[in-house]
């Protein structure tokens, strides 16, 4: 079990790799990379930026990411979230989850991501062409984390 | 007591963060909040509408009768947009 918070980029292929390294009895990888995107809302978005409560965010990942393991049969998990000044196309989030079989993986990846984006104190604020917007929060993302129970 | 402010909460008061004394009688997240709005224009708009407003005591979420003491980190912040 692994969570970092950090204002630099990573690279999936080598942080997959290092999940898996040395343990044969993986036999799945579920994977999301959330990315920043150049539109929201129907507005154009030209930066973002990411802001944090250092210490709560990562007591709430370390927490959601024990549940996950709780639930479902793990051999290895991680969640990198940045923070800071992002540009579109860049990484925001990666979660992995590795297991025996896909199931498991894929599941607990799905629930992973969505109860991150409702329970991380995590906030996006977007650079528009009408100024700077915090980002609301969705109620698709609660019903998505609600479907996990 | 420490207040910690996040996103448009913090914006709105002007600080990120801020020891204070607290009066005797605000015994609960929402007493804080009462109180709180009658430190100036910045706070009664931050705290306008509550129901738009997560809290934390002790980098836990808690709900708005939740026991506040001397000493306690207490965190004000609009619901989480991450992921």
């Amino acid at each position: 079990m692994t969570v970092r918070v950090q204002e630099e980029d990573f690279d999936v292929g080598r942080e997959l790799a290092t999940l898996t390294a040395g343990n044969h009895a993986i036999g799945g990888l579920g994977v999301f990379v959330g990315l920043v995107r150049d539109i929201a809302g129907g507005q154009a978005v030209s930066a973002m930026s990411l802001e944090h409560y250092p210490g709560m965010t990562e007591r709430q990942l370390e927490a959601i990411e024990r549940e996950a393991h709780a639930r479902w049969p793990l051999d290895a998990s991680l969640i990198i979230h940045r923070v800071g000044d992002l540009m579109p196309g860049d990484n925001i989030v990666l979660v992995a989850c590795a297991s025996a079989h896909r199931q498991a993986a894929l599941d607990a990846t799905g629930f992973l991501i969505d109860w991150l984006k409702t329970k991380a104190p995590f906030w996006k604020r977007e650079d528009t062409p009408e100024g700077a917007r915090w980002v609301d929060a969705r109620e698709t993302d609660d019903a998505a984390a609600a479907r996990w129970g | 007591m420490k207040l910690m402010y996040f996103a448009w909460v913090r914006q709105r008061i002007g600080t990120a963060n801020e020891t204070v004394d607290v009066p005797a009688d605000a015994a609960t997240v929402e007493d804080l909040i009462a109180w709180l709005k009658t430190r100036g224009p910045g706070y009664a708009e931050a705290f306008r509408d509550t129901r738009a407003i997560r809290f934390a005591v002790n980098q836990e979420y808690v709900e708005p009768n939740h026991p506040v003491a001397a000493g306690d980190e207490v965190a004000f912040f609009p619901p989480v947009t991450g992921g």
